[in-house]
C-alpha cells in the first residue's frame, strides 16, 4: 500500500507549524506509527505537517524539581542516556524496551503520546510518573496531566491547531521505588499487559496500560492486586490475569 | 580440501546476496514501465452486482479477452474442479480476490485508481469454518451438491479396532492457517518483445516452465511463445509454487497495452489475500497395547482448502497426503484414515515447506505423548518401541511408503543422548508450579523427490518425470551447467556445482550454474518437494559423466593413448604418459577442429542428459527433535531453553547447506508452534492483516539447534544423498507441543491446538 496524495510541509519553526495545522492537516514526526496508517490509507491528511527537524522540538531542559524532554527527542535518545535521569535510570530502561532500534531511531516520546496507542510504553510510564504534557496552538500555551491528555485509545485532548511541544517529568524523589512490567508475545512487539508502580512517602501510583482504551490508573490505597482486580472485573478472565500478574510483578520491583 | 561431494564450501551466491547485488523483481527496470495495483474482495463471500470504473486504466474481467480461468484437475476420483477466475466477475470466495487491476505511472496513482472503483456486492453468508463447511447448505461452488473437494478413504486391518486394546487415546488436534511469509513476497514484470512475438515475463517464482504451461493454457498462447524468467528470488517454502492471477493478467496487459507492467506484492496483500496453509483438523484415535506397541491408528482429518484448487498442486494434495503419511516412521498392524479437502471462503491451499507433515507430525506425535504417559513411559521409549527397525531397510510400511534407508531408532537414541535427558528430569522436579520445565522429542520422515509413479496417481497438472540438464564447456575450458530448477536459498548455484566437481574435477570458479529462465534451460517441474539435490543433482551428475566420456576421447587423442588407457578428474584428462587439462581439450573442440579424432562425438562438449532415481518412490530423510522449554505458569510464555536435532539427509553434498536448511526450517516451524496464526472471523473476515498482528519468529525467539548429522547413504539416489528442504519445518509443531504438555502435565493441562499462545496456555490453566 501506498499513501493517498498529500501535501508536504516542512516549517522552520513551531508558530510556522501552528499556523500550517489548518483542517485536516497532520502533525508527523518520527513517522512509526503514522507511516503505516498512511500506507494503509487509514489515515488520509490532505498536508502532512513534519515537524521533527525543528530545533525547538528537540531540546532537552532540568532544573530540581524536573526534567523537559522536547517532543521530538527519539526513544532512542533516551535509551542512550542523552537526556538527564529523573532518577533510577527509569527513562532509559523504559525506552531502551520500546520496540525496535529502527522504530527508537525514529519515534518520538511526543509522537507515541500524541498517537495514544493504549499499548505505547511512554502512555502508561508517563501517567505513572505524572508527567505534564505540554501544549501551544493558535491561543497560547497549556500544559495537562498526562493522566488527562490520554483520552482514551488513540485520542487525547490535544485541540485543533495545537501541538505538543514537551513533557516535564518530575524527579523521582531519593525515597522512591519504580517497578515496571510488560508482557510481549516477542521483544519489541505491542505489549499486551503492561504496569507502572510508583511508590514513595507521599505517592501511590499505579497504572495499568494496554487495556485497549485509557490506562487504568490506581492511587493510594487502591494500589495492590486486589485493587487492580474490582477495578478490572468486565475485562476477560485471561487478559485479566495476565494484567494482574504484570501488576503483581511490578509491585514486587517496586518492593512493595 | 577438495569442493566436491561433502564438501562444506562456502556458497557461491552469498557474494551477491551478501553485497547487495541480488536482482529481484522490484529491481527490474524497464523503460515505460507502470505499474499495476488490484482491486481486491474486502468480503469473503458475496456476488457481483456491478462494477463502476472510474476514468483511466482500470480493467475487469470483461475486458481481458480471450483469458480462461485457472483450473487444477486432479486424477483423484470424486474430485470436484473448480474454476479460479483470473478477475472475478460473478461471485468473490475470498477477502483479496482480484477483481480490477489498474494500471498508472507509479503504484501510488495505482492505488488511487484502484480506491476509485466501486463495486456493488450481494453478501453471502460465508463458510468460515473447515468443519462447519462439511455440512453447511451454503456453497461456494454454485454447481457442487457440497463444499468438499475431495474425500478420501484408506483402511489397512479395520477388524482391529473392534477389538479391545489397553490403550486407546482419542484426540481432536488442530493446526492454524498460517501466512507463508519470504522476505521477498511475489512480484512480475512483464514485457512483450515484439521482435520475438514472444512475452517475457520475470516472475518471482520457484517453477519457471510450469508458470509457462500455465499461462499458456490461461492466454491462449503457443508456449514457445512465452519465456519466463525468475531472477533471484527472495525465499519461496512454496508461496511461490504456483500459477497466479496476478501473472495471467500483467500478461495481457503488457501485451495489449503495448509497454511494460510489473506488480510487487506488499506485506498487507500477502497476509489479508494469501494465508494459504497448514490449517487441519484431526479426531485422531491410538490404539496400543499396555507396553505402548502400536496396534493402529484411527483418523479423520479435514483439510482447510480454501477456495479453488491452486495451480499446479490443487486443492487436495495435502489431505492426500495426509492420508499416506499420518503412520509416520512407525510400524502398526491397523490403519483407517478418512479425510476431506473442505471448500471454505479463504484463500486456496498451497503447500508450504514440509507439505501436510508439520500438521501430521504434530497430530500424530502429541497423541504418542498422551499413549507414552498412559503407558507410564518416557516419550522416546513408547517412539523406541515402534519405529521401524534398521534390519528391516528398506521397509515399505503400512501406507505403502517404502522407507529407502536409515536408522530410526539411533537417531532418536542420539537426540535423547545430545538434550541429556535425565538432567532435564533433575530440573524439572526441582521447578515451581510458576515457572514449569517441559521436555518433548519428536521422530519423523521427510519423503523427497518423489517421482512420476507417486504424482500420476494423484493425476495433478504437473507430473515429474526425467529430470535434465544441460553441461557444456565454454572454448575457455569454463562449464555451465543449465537446469529448469530454481535456487531460491538452497544454495544450488553451488552444490550443483559442486556435483560437476566431482566428476571432472573443473574448480567452481570454472563453473556456472543457469537456471531460472525459460528459454535457457530444459523443462522442468521446478523446485518443490525437497526435489533438486537428488533430481537436478542426478541429472547434472548424468550430464557430466556423459560430457567426462566426450572429453576422455578428445583427450586421449591429444596424449596419444587408447580412449580406455585415460581418465578425468581434478581438471584434466590423464594418460599413461601424461595428462592435458580439461581446458585444453575444450579449446580442440571449439578453436582446433582440425586436431579432433576421428571417433570424437558430433554432439561436442555440450550434453542434455536425463535422470531418474532407481526407484521414484523418493527418498526418505529422517530426524529426530528434542526440545527443553519453561513455561510461565502466571503469564502462559512458553521458552526455549535447548533445542536438539538429529539428521539423516543420506550423503550430503553440502553439510554447510544442509545446516541453513535445518537451521531455516526449524525457524519456521518455531513460528507454527507458538507465535504464526491468521484467525478469521466469523464473517471471513482475515484478522492478522499486519505483521503486528500476524506474529513471526525472530532472531529472539529462534535458538541455534544443536545439529548432530548420521549420513546413511540412500540406496536411490546417485551419490546417495536424500532430499532435506523441509524437515526442520516439520518437527518443532510436535516437539515443542510435547514439551510444553509434559511441563503442564503435572497441573492437569494438555493442549492440542496450534500455535500455543500465552493465552491459550492460560485459558487451559484457568479452565481446570
Amino acid at each position: 500500500m501506498k499513501p493517498a496524495p498529500f501535501e508536504l510541509a516542512r516549517p522552520t519553526d513551531v508558530a510556522a507549524a501552528i499556523t500550517l495545522l489548518r483542517d485536516g492537516a497532520r502533525v508527523i514526526a518520527g513517522g512509526q506509527s503514522l507511516g503505516p496508517m498512511l500506507n494503509l490509507r487509514l489515515a488520509q491528511p490532505g498536508t502532512l505537517v513534519q515537524v521533527n527537524q525543528l530545533p525547538e522540538l528537540c531540546g532537552v531542559a532540568s532544573d530540581a524539581d524536573s526534567v523537559t524532554i522536547g517532543a521530538c527527542v527519539t526513544h532512542a535518545a533516551i535509551a542512550d542516556g542523552l537526556v538527564p535521569d529523573i532518577g533510577n535510570g527509569v527513562l532509559a530502561r523504559v525506552a531502551e524496551n520500546i520496540a525496535y532500534r529502527a522504530v527508537r531511531n525514529r519515534g518520538t516520546i511526543g509522537g507515541s503520546l500524541c498517537h495514544a496507542d493504549p499499548a505505547a510504553d511512554w502512555v502508561t510510564v508517563l501517567t505513572a510518573l505524572d508527567a505534564m504534557v505540554l501544549l501551544r496552538g493558535p491561543d497560547g500555551e497549556r500544559s495537562l496531566r498526562a493522566a488527562d491528555f490520554i483520552r482514551g485509545p488513540f485520542r487525547t485532548a490535544l485541540a485543533p491547531g495545537e501541538i505538543l511541544f514537551a513533557v516535564s517529568i518530575p524527579r523521582l524523589p531519593p525515597d522512591s521505588r519504580w517497578g515496571y512490567e510488560k508482557a510481549c508475545r516477542k521483544p519489541g512487539d505491542f505489549a499486551h499487559a503492561m504496569a507502572a508502580v510508583l511508590l514513595h512517602r507521599t505517592v501511590r501510583r499505579a497504572v495499568i496500560g494496554a487495556l485497549g482504551g485509557k490506562p487504568l490508573l490506581l492511587q493510594g490505597d487502591a494500589v495492590s492486586v486486589e485493587g487492580a482486580t474490582s477495578a478490572l472485573q468486565d475485562l476477560d478472565p485471561v487478559m485479566r490475569h495476565m494484567q494482574l500478574t504484570v501488576l503483581r510483578r511490578a509491585l514486587a520491583k517496586a518492593g512493595a | 580440501m577438495g569442493e566436491g561431494v561433502g564438501q562444506s564450501v562456502p556458497r557461491l551466491e552469498d557474494d551477491r546476496y551478501l553485497r547487495g547485488k541480488g536482482e529481484f523483481i522490484a529491481d527490474i527496470r524497464l523503460a515505460g514501465m507502470r505499474d499495476l495495483a488490484f482491486v481486491r474482495s474486502p468480503v469473503a463471500h458475496a456476488r457481483i452486482r456491478g462494477i463502476r470504473k472510474p476514468p483511466g486504466a482500470v480493467f475487469i474481467a470483461q475486458d481481458l479477452a480471450g483469458v480462461q480461468p485457472i483450473v487444477a484437475m486432479s486424477g483423484l476420483p470424486g474430485f470436484k474442479p473448480s474454476a479460479q477466475p483470473v478477475l472475478a466477475s460473478d461471485k468473490v470466495r475470498h477477502v483479496g480476490e482480484p477483481i480490477a487491476v489498474c494500471v498508472a505511472a507509479t503504484r501510488a496513482e495505482a492505488e488511487d485508481l484502484a480506491a476509485a472503483v466501486e463495486i456493488d456486492f450481494e453478501e453471502l453468508p460465508p463458510v468460515v469454518d473447515m468443519r462447519a463447511a462439511l455440512t453447511s447448505k451454503t456453497k461456494l461452488h454454485d454447481h457442487w451438491d457440497n463444499n468438499i473437494f475431495l474425500e478420501t478413504f484408506v483402511e489397512v486391518a479395520p477388524e482391529r479396532f473392534a477389538q479391545p486394546a489397553s490403550i486407546v487415546v482419542r484426540r481432536h488436534l488442530r493446526t492454524a492457517r498460517q501466512c507463508m511469509s519470504p522476505l521477498e513476497g511475489r512480484g512480475v514484470v512483464a514485457t512483450w518483445d515484439r521482435r520475438l512475438e514472444q512475452l517475457l515475463i520475470y516472475t518471482s517464482t520457484q517453477l519457471p516452465h510450469i508458470v509457462r504451461t500455465g499461462l499458456a493454457g490461461c492466454l491462449g498462447l503457443d508456449q514457445a511463445r512465452i519465456r519466463v524468467v525468475a531472477p533471484d528470488v527472495g525465499g519461496g517454502f512454496g508461496y511461490k509454487g504456483i500459477l497466479l492471477q496476478e501473472e495471467v493478467c500483467a500478461a495481457w496487459l503488457t501485451r495489449h497495452l503495448g509497454h511494460p507492467v510489473r506488480w510487487i506484492e506488499d506485506r498487507r496483500e500477502q497476509l489479508t489475500g494469501n494465508a494459504n496453509c497448514r490449517e487441519h483438523d484431526y479426531d485422531l484415535t491410538v490404539y496400543a497395547e499396555a507396553d505402548g506397541t502400536l496396534i493402529g491408528i484411527d483418523a479423520e482429518a479435514v483439510v482447510d482448502a480454501g477456495a479453488y484448487s491452486a495451480y499446479p498442486f490443487s486443492a487436495c494434495l495435502e489431505a492426500a497426503q495426509v492420508a499416506s503419511i499420518l503412520p509416520g516412521p512407525y510400524t502398526m498392524r491397523a490403519y483407517r484414515c478418512r479425510t476431506f479437502s473442505a471448500a471454505t471462503n479463504k484463500p486456496p491451499i498451497l503447500p508450504y515447506r514440509g507439505v501436510a507433515r508439520s500438521s501430521v507430525c504434530f497430530a500424530l506425535e502429541v497423541s504418542l505423548d498422551a499413549v507414552a504417559r498412559q503407558a507410564g513411559l518416557e516419550p522416546h521409549e513408547v517412539r523406541l518401541r515402534n519405529l521401524v527397525p534398521p534390519e528391516q531397510m528398506p521397509f515399505e510400511n503400512i501406507t505403502n511408503k517404502l522407507f529407502d534407508s536409515g536408522d530410526y531408532p539411533q537417531c532418536l537414541r542420539r537426540v535423547i543422548d545430545a538434550i541429556d535427558l535425565p538432567s532435564v528430569r533433575r530440573r524439572q522436579a526441582e521447578a515451581t508450579d510458576a515457572l514449569r520445565i517441559g521436555f518433548g522429542c519428536t521422530i519423523f520422515c521427510e519423503q523427497a523427490a518423489h517421482g512420476t509413479s507417486v504424482y500420476a496417481g494423484w493425476g495433478i497438472p504437473m507430473i515429474p518425470g526425467f529430470e535434465q540438464a544441460v553441461a557444456r564447456m565454454t572454448p575457455d575450458g569454463g562449464l555451465e551447467l543449465r537446469v529448469g530448477i530454481q535456487s531460491h536459498g538452497q544454495g544450488l548455484e553451488t552444490t550443483l556445482a559442486q556435483v560437476a566437481n566431482e566428476i571432472l574435477g573443473i574448480p567452481l570458479a570454472s563453473i556456472r550454474v543457469v537456471h531460472g529462465d525459460t528459454a535457457f534451460t530444459p523443462y522442468s517441474t521446478g523446485t518443490w518437494g525437497s526435489r533438486c539435490m537428488v533430481m537436478a543433482g542426478g541429472a547434472v551428475g548424468t550430464a557430466c559423466r556423459e560430457l567426462s566420456d566426450r572429453i576422455a576421447r578428445i583427450g586421449a587423442h591429444l596424449l596419444q593413448a587408447p580412449t580406455d588407457a585415460v581418465h578425468v578428474g581434478n581438471g584434466a584428462v590423464s594418460g599413461p604418459s601424461g595428462s592435458v587439462p580439461i581446458a585444453e581439450v575444450a579449446r580442440t573442440w571449439y578453436l582446433r577442429p582440425q586436431d579432433l579424432p576421428t571417433d570424437v562425438s558430433p554432439g561436442g562438449l555440450e550434453v542434455t542428459a536425463g535422470y531418474k532415481p532407481l526407484r521414484d518412490s523418493g527418498t526418505f530423510s529422517y530426524a529426530a527433535h528434542a526440545a527443553v522449554v519453561s513455561v510461565d505458569t502466571e503469564l502462559g510464555d512458553i521458552r526455549i531453553l535447548d533445542y536438539a536435532i538429529c539428521e539423516d539427509g543420506g550423503t550430503l553434498i553440502n553439510p554447510t547447506i544442509v545446516d541453513g536448511q535445518v537451521i531455516g526450517g526449524t525457524a519456521q516451524g518455531i513460528g507454527t508452534a507458538l507465535y504464526e496464526a491468521m484467525p478469521y472471523d466469523a464473517s471471513g473476515q482475515p484478522l492478522g492483516s499486519t505483521l503486528a498482528d500476524y506474529l513471526l519468529p525472530g532472531a529472539t525467539e529462534v535458538p541455534e539447534p544443536r545439529i548432530d548429522h548420521m549420513q546413511t547413504p540412500s540406496p536411490l539416489s546417485m551419490f546417495g544423498q536424500k532430499g532435506i528442504g523441509e524437515g526442520g519445518a516439520i518437527g518443532p509443531p510436535a516437539a515443542l507441543a510435547n514439551a510444553v504438555n509434559d511441563a503442564l502435565a503435572p497441573l492437569g493441562v494438555e493442549l492440542t491446538e496450534l500455535p500455543i499462545t500465552p493465552h491459550r496456555v492460560l485459558a487451559a490453566l484457568l479452565a481446570r
